[in-house]
């Protein structure tokens, strides 16, 4: 059943609900169970010949890099639902932005932990090559993407363009996971590779390195959802705001 | 150690710094609204 995009009745009653539920409180405990247990592991991890302490970094970086290519898929998605006009509804609209939100925070890590680890392993905090620029690149789309939504404007024309904008973001994506494999660059190759049977790495890295996976995948979707709680309740209060200034309006009209 | 101690640290804190802020503006918006 769609609901209408802008409807105060509708998403007020949802916005005093809440989204805070048995879910997201059992949600946030394994996002942080998972992730102190992805600390514990990683900084766990031995020294290696190539790296030394270095290659602890495996249990968080991969991790965050994952956790940001699925806000973007989560943002795309989203906006595809709200684009359809069968499945057209505010909360795939505000579920596109916070994702998008949470993603940011993960691009930002994601450039920020692989700098940190460029930095003792290659001798540089950052270069030109392709996984890197591209990882940039979709920092800057996503930040584009959240101006994007501030534009004062109804809901419904934020929506159709926020839709087209997470739409073709989303393009990026693919084009940066396949990068270490179509140009030459600094960077390894693909990490998800390690996690098949045919792996070159240690058992011991590539546990601490899954369990990173899964940790940032409950930490962004953990956070996604609260942030589309703010959302919706911030839907809510413009909603009343609305109604107050018209409802005073009318007061006005009759009393003249 | 620094540079991995920085991975982590950077890490931990701004993603507790977002989840902080994330459910104190809700908290911030349930109270308006109650």
């Amino acid at each position: 059943v769609s609901e209408p995009v802008v409807s105060g009745g509708i998403v007020s009653e949802r916005a005093r609900r809440g989204t805070g539920s048995a879910l997201t409180l059992s949600l946030g405990v394994a996002a942080f169970a998972s992730l102190a247990a992805t600390v514990a592991l990683g900084l766990g991890l031995p020294r290696t010949i190539e790296q030394g302490d270095y290659s602890k970094l495996i249990a968080i970086h991969p991790g965050i890099a994952w956790a940001s290519y699925v806000a973007f898929g989560v943002t795309a998605l989203a906006s595809a639902l709200w684009l359809w006009p069968r499945t057209r509804s505010l909360t795939w609209d505000l579920l596109a932005g916070a994702s998008a939100e949470v993603g940011a925070l993960f691009t930002a890590l994601t450039l920020v932990t692989g700098s940190i680890w460029g930095r003792p392993t290659w001798g540089v905090w950052w270069v030109w090559d392709a996984r890197l620029t591209l990882s940039a690149l979709m920092l800057a789309l996503e930040l584009g993407y959240l101006a994007l939504r501030r534009v004062p404007s109804d809901a419904e024309a934020r929506g159709r363009r926020s839709a087209v904008a997470g739409l073709l973001a989303v393009t990026v994506v693919p084009v940066n996971h396949f990068a270490v494999e179509w140009w030459r660059t600094l960077h390894q190759g693909r990490s998800l590779t390690q996690v098949t049977p045919n792996n070159s790495l240690d058992g011991q890295f590539i546990f601490a390195m899954t369990v990173g996976f899964l940790a940032m995948t409950l930490v962004y979707a953990w956070l996604t959802a609260h942030r589309l709680r703010i959302a919706r309740l911030e839907e809510d209060v413009v909603d009343d705001d609305l109604d107050s200034a018209l409802a005073a309006r009318r007061r006005e009209a009759v009393t003249a | 150690m620094s540079y991995v101690y920085a991975g982590y640290g950077i890490t931990l804190a701004s993603i507790g710094a977002y989840a902080a802020w994330v459910l104190w503006r809700g908290r911030a918006l349930t109270k308006d609204r109650s």
